[in-house]
């Protein structure tokens, strides 16, 4: 078992969560609440890795972040470390191709909310933010929880993207998932046995969680 | 700058909009229109939920909406009470934190104190702690008007507030919104598209048709003098007559009319010159049907015989239409109680003699030009 491939798997889900959550709740909010001219572009856009092979998205992040590309050089002037096969690197990679697993979710829990009900908000006096926080977010819950889930889960699991961006530098860029292929590369079954155990472990339990959760948030809305 | 709501609205497209309108403090206005007409963009706009291109409200001298000068005040910055047709309740929230949630303006621990004060004014003390889904439609509705009173609202908005509940329900919130009325002090705004409800709440009905302002005065007024044959026809008058003006008598007399072969006195209307083409119009409910058996009063008004070509009952009334003598087209539609129509044997191809009160005739410009100026 690869304790720290585990433990850097779990930082980086944590991280992208979090990152993706104000990124997730913006972009949602947005898309589900205005129309504006170019939407289904955007929506198109965000839905891209979805169906782009992971190893051409990995591709073009590598490309595109490596020490000889603009955004490679800028970081690399802001921070004094490159940006591909770091930790940060992997994180930037990993909110990216999440972001369809954030935003649409979110995205249908905020068309859920009846325009009546956010418009309502605004007639008791509610400020926008005001509005967000007692109302819009916990109306939106299922979707943003659900969005939270499946973008942890995801990152644990992604393989093509993390090699080609992160490669499998250990306690830097090899996570879980990596290691797995590692170890059966390697002969030691046992260790890929144990880890691929635990990832199954992690992912039903997530599942159950978000399932468990919405249907409960459900029968409380009625 | 006046007192009340001033709403004076105009834009071309995606809405058309020519409204203009006043509401006085703690005077009901009903805005009446068919579906499409824009009463309910009116009414956004006035909670600033539609922001039109061009126009202004203001409520008490306080400027909410002016395209002139570029001011525009959102939503939550106007003290605006609206109770939507859907009541837009917060579902995640008990009906006590519903009506705190419009109490934002007082302090932290007045505001649950208050929310059940004005629970218990629309009559749902014992039911704080229930939730949007557990409480039926009329109760939803309560909780709705609560929550817009809570804001001490400068004007109060309702948006077909009585469509979404059972009639029993409807009767018995007319009422109660009806005793509320008397201790409301603020501008109370009504979009319906139902006439009888508008008479029996309102102060005043503006009539809207395709976002514009057709009429605007006491709602029996609009119902039963409509400025313009449009009007007429919005406010579901079917007794409409082209005429001629024969004679104005010295007052107290009659206008006289010629209509189909006949001389009709209506009431006395100097604003149209003799010998000038009108239209005119009578309400049913001033049509009154000549007994079989002995005479009633206001026979000798305008008597109008004809052969009865409709007659349908309608539970306890019966709606009738007579096709009067010499007008081979022309048609009278009136409603009889059902004793009556069976009393008198009212069926189709009997004959039968309406008298059409002169007080209800009434004159209007003929096709839609506009209504002279008194």
């Amino acid at each position: 078992m690869d304790w720290t491939a585990l433990r850097l798997s779990l930082q980086l889900g944590s991280f992208t969560v979090l990152l993706l959550l104000p990124v997730g709740i913006w972009a949602g909010r947005r898309l589900a609440y205005r129309d504006f001219r170019g939407k289904g572009v955007v929506e198109a856009l965000v839905a891209l890795p979805l169906v782009l092979p992971p190893t051409v998205f990995g591709y073009y992040l590598l490309v595109g972040f490596g020490a000889a590309s603009p955004i490679g050089q800028v970081w690399h002037s802001l921070f004094g470390r490159p940006l591909v096969f770091t930790f940060e690197g992997l994180l930037v990679a990993s909110v990216i191709f999440n972001l369809p697993f954030a935003i649409q979710p979110m995205q249908r829990g905020f068309e859920a909310i009846p325009r009546e009900v956010r418009e309502a908000a605004a007639c008791c006096g509610m400020s926008p933010w005001q509005a967000l926080r007692r109302i819009e977010l916990p109306l939106a819950w299922p979707g943003i929880l659900t969005a939270m889930v499946l973008g942890f889960a995801h990152t644990l699991g992604e393989f093509g993207i993390v090699l080609m961006v992160g490669g499998s530098i250990p306690g830097e860029t090899r996570t879980i998932a990596i290691a797995i292929y590692d170890r059966v590369q390697a002969f030691d079954d046992l260790a890929a046995a144990q880890m691929s155990a635990l990832l199954l472990a992690i992912s039903l339990v997530t599942i159950a969680l978000t399932y468990g959760l919405s249907r409960r948030v459900g029968r409380r809305l009625g | 700058m006046s007192a009340g709501l001033l709403v004076r609205l105009h834009q071309d497209a995606p809405i058309p909009l020519a409204a203009t309108f006043a509401c006085a403090p703690g005077e009901m206005l009903a805005l009446v229109g068919p579906s499409g007409s824009g009463k309910s963009t009116i009414l956004r706009t006035i909670a600033g939920l539609y922001r039109p291109r061009n126009g202004a409200v203001s409520v008490e001298g306080d400027v909410w909406f002016e395209s002139e000068a570029g001011v525009w005040l959102p939503a939550h910055r106007r003290r605006a009470g609206l109770v939507f047709q859907s009541y837009a309740l917060f579902p995640h929230l008990t009906a006590l934190d519903n009506v705190t949630a419009a109490l934002g303006h007082l302090p932290r621990g007045e505001r649950r104190a208050r929310a059940g004060q004005l629970l218990e004014l629309v009559h749902l003390a014992g039911l704080e702690g229930r939730r949007p889904a557990e409480l039926s439609g009329g109760q939803q509705q309560r909780v709705a008007v609560a929550r817009a009173l809570g804001r001490e609202p400068k004007v109060l908005l309702l948006d077909e507030p009585f469509s979404a509940v059972d009639k029993a329900t409807r009767q018995k919130l007319y009422r109660e919104l009806a005793a509320m009325r008397q201790r409301l002090s603020m501008p109370v705004v009504l979009v319906t598209h139902d006439l009888d409800e508008a008479l029996m709440l309102a102060d005043r009905l503006s009539l809207l048709h395709h976002g514009r302002t057709l009429q605007d005065g006491p709602p029996l007024q609009v119902i039963e003098r409509p400025a313009t044959l449009e009007a007429a026809r919005l406010v579901g008058q079917r007794n409409l007559f082209d005429a001629t003006v024969l004679e104005h008598q010295a007052p107290p007399g009659f206008t006289l009319l010629r209509w189909c072969g006949r001389v009709l006195e209506a009431e006395r209307n100097p604003l149209y010159p003799v010998g000038a083409s009108v239209s005119w119009m009578i309400p049913s409910s001033h049509l009154v049907l000549h007994r079989r058996d002995r005479p009633s009063r206001g026979e000798h008004e305008n008597p109008v015989p004809g052969i009865i070509t409709e007659c349908l009952p309608l539970g306890e009334s019966t709606s009738c239409a007579l096709t009067v003598d010499g007008g081979a087209d022309l048609s009278l539609a009136f409603s009889v109680p059902s004793h009556v129509a069976a009393r008198n044997r009212l069926a189709p191809g009997e004959r039968a003699t309406v008298s059409l009160l002169a007080s209800g005739i009434h004159l209007m410009p003929p096709d839609d030009t506009c209504p002279p100026v008194g």
